[in-house]
């Protein structure tokens, strides 16, 4: 009896040595050898594992990091320059600059502007109700509204507004990952450049239908008279296809175009308010 | 136009199941057994059952709505169902709030974790119960015995199951001829005048409910069957090479919860195999189970454990065992 | 007994309001608006400019290539315009707007109602001849006949099989084309046996239309190697495979077609339309289409000039119900929900259902139940709930694994799903994505 409780320390303590030892060489057997830098940029991103790198997740983009010779082409949306710059004061190598962008709906057909033809019933998805038919009005490109987009968003940043059926982004939560982009079926969001102060000047609408049917579906829609085009000083608007297009690269947010537009398809965001035209006579006429 | 049509993908028709006409179609075909257990344990039966499914659906609800502030959906009735099925693998004599703490378990911990209705991979009813088991063995374990109609609710008459008889009779080396002779014969066996569960002891209600629940094609005859068959075929195996040490398949079947749980626990939709194959598999996995652990393992009853260990396979049968599809594997002339 | 398929399927109720309601003929309307892509394969071209006249007959319309179909004018009339229409489909199509102006046929149709039984026309004869006239199958799907009828060498026929099953609830129009044209039907099949070279057609129709199933035996009597067949009632039945399963019990293998086991398969509609094209040199601007729903007050069946559009068979069955809640081209399990009356009739329409509102609504959809109804019904033995659940999640390739491509969308899974999901839209998203990838892949 006395012997029991030394016995059982003895025999545990021999195990415990004999599995550390299997276990140590084991260790060395199938040890991999892995940069560290991998986890010291791993640690810097984001965490999202949202995939707008063009990678699977944040550790797939820090590997990717690790073996590229330039850091030319790889970018973190979500992080932006800083991450980057950090990445690259690892790495040894300096971070392109990429101009941060942000996710815009060319699509301002509300139930408002674009009549509904019939209600769709079947299930809420875009992918369907796009696989079926024109949608529920007569514009055949323009925004379903049943949320794919919010659906994809791993950052909360687009919601669905319910009194006009189209999703509303948020300036501040979209971090431009594409993965909105990749979840519409009608290609209605695009990623544009972020201007100063959050400005935002687009064509919101991507009707390629002549001006009579696309006007007669939505009242808001771009009818290609290209009248936007003739105003723009900067050169930075294109027709193609019966849809006008900024160039965000090229416009200089002047907002002559925004006036011209007959059917009032061309939106701006965070500008000053305008002043307007009988304001601007009386001030001249009273100075 | 004045009004605006309705589009939709095809089909635009729809049959008439619903959810919620199969689970009432479910609880209708436990009537029978519930009407035979107060015919044999009184108000205890009506008590426990009430007890059960007014806790079922009460925690289906607080959880729904304070804990995961989702939509309420306790009227599809699968908490109903649960409560029941909860009860009758129950004494008739269970404390109340012994029986809250099943509930809690069934409602909150198998089913409600998992995402509720259809994400569960264990049968919640039997988790509450085997918690029960564990946690209370001897409240779970002290069987009223079948008095008629009776009043009396925790000062109940008790007495041991006649699989509990067997069991503890072998052990202590008694022989099964004497044994035999001390639990209720095949007849009161068939009709559930014996010790038990309150929900498993008559046979004919059960088999009734099974006959409804065919007829309305709630469920397929392939899980039932199977068990059942399994359980006859091993346990004649067992009784024709020993007669003296094993008890006759009749007896196995018609003792503990072999029917319902065969009947109306194995056959759940949501923890139960998808197709016909794996059905049978599935089956006859829970009939071996329960004869292995009735006849060599520690507890008199095996059922509940069988059809918890199976349901664990199951998404593992979903995805090796696959149902052979038109035009597979065909060789025409 | 009747014959059947084994595995799966359902009986959805029958509701064949109209099964004995005669052909009428529908009056040509004022205008009709002609869609140039009535068929599977390249929409055909316009070959009639505004303001040409037209008669009833003419060739308005050239099929593009060997999968095309020609299209023909309904009525005669001044061509107004060529426009876009949202048809039938969903989606705008271009199309032939015809103002009418009386009736005048082209000569070459030959108008007498005498039943010419002689097949003078040798084999290629008569597949030119369904080129030309247009025809498709007119169980839907439009599939041109003449490339069906076109047996690639190194492939035989030794069966045809005629459908004439007619399982979706509500349709009536071949059951009452077969009860009216037994005998142009029944040429009509010997047209198709000459020009596929069979000595053998099966006809199955099922045990729902008595009248039809005898009809079409008595005058299958007067002709050797055809033999009508009863067939038990369920859906779907009139699904190629299945009818193939049900009447020889053969299963076309996976990823091939019926020619592979020496089967060809047409509908009873396109065996008249082949009989008119063949003995009347009538082409494809006419047909049977059902009109029918719960509140419709006269609900019938009529012969329709194509590009009619629908709220003329609307108007002559009794008008527009205010309850109207849906409007579905062909059947209530496999047809198109259309969102405006102007809709044309097109070579494939066999019916309009008007559903009533309580009837058209979707219910909510609840969680997953994992019954397995949708498996047991699926009459291609798979399992539809895994199927959608990849779909919905984007798996393509587990998708693909999953045979989600052999799916024929009869709508049976939908059907029963007592929680209500739309089971049926996630495998066509998810069908129509694999194949997307598929191609994609076979570019590369």
């Amino acid at each position: 009896m006395s012997l029991t409780i030394p016995l059982t320390i003895l025999s545990l303590s021999l195990l415990a040595f004999v599995s550390a030892v299997i276990l140590y060489f084991v260790a060395q057997k199938f040890k991999v050898i892995e940069d560290p830098r991998i986890d010291e940029i791993q640690a810097i991103l984001p965490a999202a594992n949202c995939g707008g790198c063009g990678f699977a997740g944040c550790r797939n983009f820090a590997e990717a990091l690790v073996g590229a010779d330039t850091l030319e082409n790889l970018n973190c949306p979500v992080g932006g320059i800083a991450v980057m710059t950090a990445a690259g004061n690892i790495l040894g190598k300096t971070a392109p600059v990429f101009d941060p962008l942000i996710a815009v709906i060319k699509c301002n057909g509300t139930a408002e502007f674009r009549s509904r033809t019939s209600n769709y019933d079947g299930a809420p998805d875009c992918r369907i109700a796009h696989n079926l038919y024109i949608g529920d009005t007569d514009c055949s490109y323009g925004c379903l509204g049943n949320g794919d987009c919010v659906r994809a968003c791993t950052f909360n940043a687009i919601n669905m507004d319910y009194e006009t059926m189209l999703p509303v982004i948020m300036d501040n939560k979209c971090v431009a990952c594409g993965l909105c982009v990749k979840a519409c079926p009608r290609n209605l969001i695009e990623l544009r450049k972020r201007a100063k102060k959050e400005k935002k000047l687009y064509v919101a609408c991507s009707s390629c239908g002549k001006g009579g049917t696309a006007r007669k579906a939505c009242k808001v829609a771009c009818i290609a008279c290209s009248k936007c085009l003739q105003i723009c000083e900067s050169g930075a608007i294109t027709i193609n296809n019966y849809l006008a297009y900024i160039d965000a690269k090229k416009c200089t947010l002047c907002r002559k175009c925004v006036t011209e537009c007959p059917t009032g398809s061309i939106l701006e965001f965070n500008f000053p308010p305008r002043k307007l035209k009988s304001e601007l006579e009386t001030a001249s006429i009273s100075g | 136009m004045s009004n605006l049509f309705n589009i939709s993908p095809s089909p635009h028709t729809h049959g008439p199941e619903t959810t919620d006409k199969l689970m009432r179609g479910v609880v209708l075909a436990l009537i029978p057994a519930l009407l035979a257990s107060v015919f044999y344990f009184g108000t205890g039966a009506l008590i426990v059952t009430a007890t059960s499914v007014i806790s079922c659906v009460g925690f289906e609800y607080l959880i729904q709505r304070f804990i995961l502030k989702k939509p309420v959906s306790i009227t599809d009735g699968s908490a109903v169902v649960t409560g029941i099925l909860l009860a009758f693998n129950l004494p008739s004599n269970l404390p109340v709030f012994i029986i809250i703490i099943g509930s809690l378990v069934a409602i909150g911990i198998a089913k409600m974790t998992f995402g509720g209705l259809g994400n569960n991979p264990f049968n919640p009813a039997l988790v509450g119960r085997v918690f029960l088991l564990i946690s209370f063995p001897v409240q779970m374990t002290t069987w009223p015995l079948p008095k008629g109609f009776q009043t009396g609710y925790i000062d109940a008459l008790t007495g041991a199951t006649p699989l509990a008889v067997i069991k503890e009779g072998i052990k202590n080396g008694e022989s099964l001829v004497n044994l035999m002779e001390k639990i209720p014969s095949t007849l009161r066996m068939f009709l559930g005048n014996m010790g038990g569960s309150m929900g498993e002891v008559a046979a004919i209600a059960l088999l009734i409910g099974f006959a409804y629940l065919l007829f309305k094609k709630i469920i397929t005859w392939h899980i039932p069957v199977s068990i059942i068959g399994t359980v006859a075929v091993f346990t004649g195996i067992l009784w024709l090479s020993n007669p003296g040490s094993f008890a006759d398949p009749l007896f196995h079947i018609l003792t503990g919860g072999l029917l319902l749980g065969a009947i109306f626990m194995a056959t759940d939709y949501v923890t139960s195999p998808m197709n016909p194959k794996a059905m049978i598999i599935y089956g006859c996995g829970i009939g071996l189970l329960t004869v292995v652990i009735r006849v060599w393992g520690a507890y008199p009853e095996g059922v509940s454990f069988a059809i918890l260990i199976m349901n664990a396979f199951v998404p593992l049968m979903n995805l090796y065992i696959k149902p052979k599809r038109f035009g597979e594997e065909i060789k025409n002339g | 007994m009747f014959k059947t398929f084994p595995s799966g399927g359902i009986h959805p109720p029958e509701l064949k309001l109209t099964g004995s309601a005669p052909i009428l003929y529908l009056p040509v309307p004022e205008t009709v608006t002609i869609p140039v892509s009535q068929h599977i394969g390249a929409p055909a071209v316009p070959l009639v400019s505004k303001g040409d006249y037209v008669k009833t007959g003419q060739l308005i319309a050239a099929g593009q290539g060997f999968v095309s179909s020609n299209i023909h004018s309904s009525v005669s009339g001044k061509i107004n315009k060529i426009d876009t229409i949202i048809d039938s489909t969903g989606y705008r199509q271009s199309a032939i707007f015809i103002d009418v102006e009386g009736d005048e046929w082209i000569d070459s149709i030959d108008r007498s109602s005498e039943i010419i039984r002689e097949i003078k026309l040798t084999t290629p004869e008569i597949i030119k001849r369904c080129q030309e006239s247009g025809i498709v199958g007119m169980g839907g799907a439009a599939f041109p006949s003449h490339v069906k009828l076109a047996i690639p060498s190194g492939k035989n026929c030794n069966i045809l099989i005629i459908n004439g099953v007619e399982c979706e609830p509500f349709l009536t129009s071949d059951h009452r084309l077969m009860v009216e044209k037994a005998a142009e039907i029944i040429t009509g099949v010997s047209i198709l046996m000459k020009a596929l070279n069979v000595d053998n057609a099966m006809i199955g129709i099922e045990a729902n239309k008595p009248d039809a199933i005898a009809c079409m035996t008595e005058e299958a009597s007067l002709v050797r190697g055809i033999s009508v067949h009863g067939l038990k009632v369920k859906y779907p039945q009139g699904a190629e495979k299945q009818l193939i399963k049900a009447l020889t019990n053969k299963e076309v293998p996976h990823g091939k077609l019926p020619l592979d086991l020496g089967i060809v398969v047409q509908n009873v509609a396109t065996a008249f339309a082949i009989y008119e094209a063949v003995q009347k040199n009538k082409p494809l601007f006419e047909r049977v289409v059902t009109i029918t729903g719960k509140s419709l007050t006269n609900p019938g069946n009529y012969f329709v000039r194509t590009g009619t559009p629908i709220v003329r068979l609307i108007d002559a069955a009794g008008g527009l119900p205010e309850d109207t809640g849906k409007i579905i081209s062909g059947g209530p399990m496999m047809g198109k929900a259309v969102n405006n009356t102007g809709v044309p009739v097109v070579k494939g329409t066999s019916g309009i259902v008007l559903v009533p509102l309580e009837d058209a609504k979707r219910e909510t959809i609840k969680p997953c139940i994992r019954c397995a109804k949708c498996s047991s019904v699926c009459s291609f033995n798979q399992e539809p709930y895994l199927m959608m659940a990849l779909a919905e999640r984007g798996l393509w390739e587990r998708a693909e694994a999953s045979g989600i491509t052999d799916c024929m969308e009869c709508g049976s899974c939908s059907y029963v799903c007592p929680a209500n999901r739309p089971i049926l839209d996630y495998i066509r998203l998810g069908k129509s994505t694999v194949n997307k990838l598929k191609r994609e892949r076979n570019a590369k």
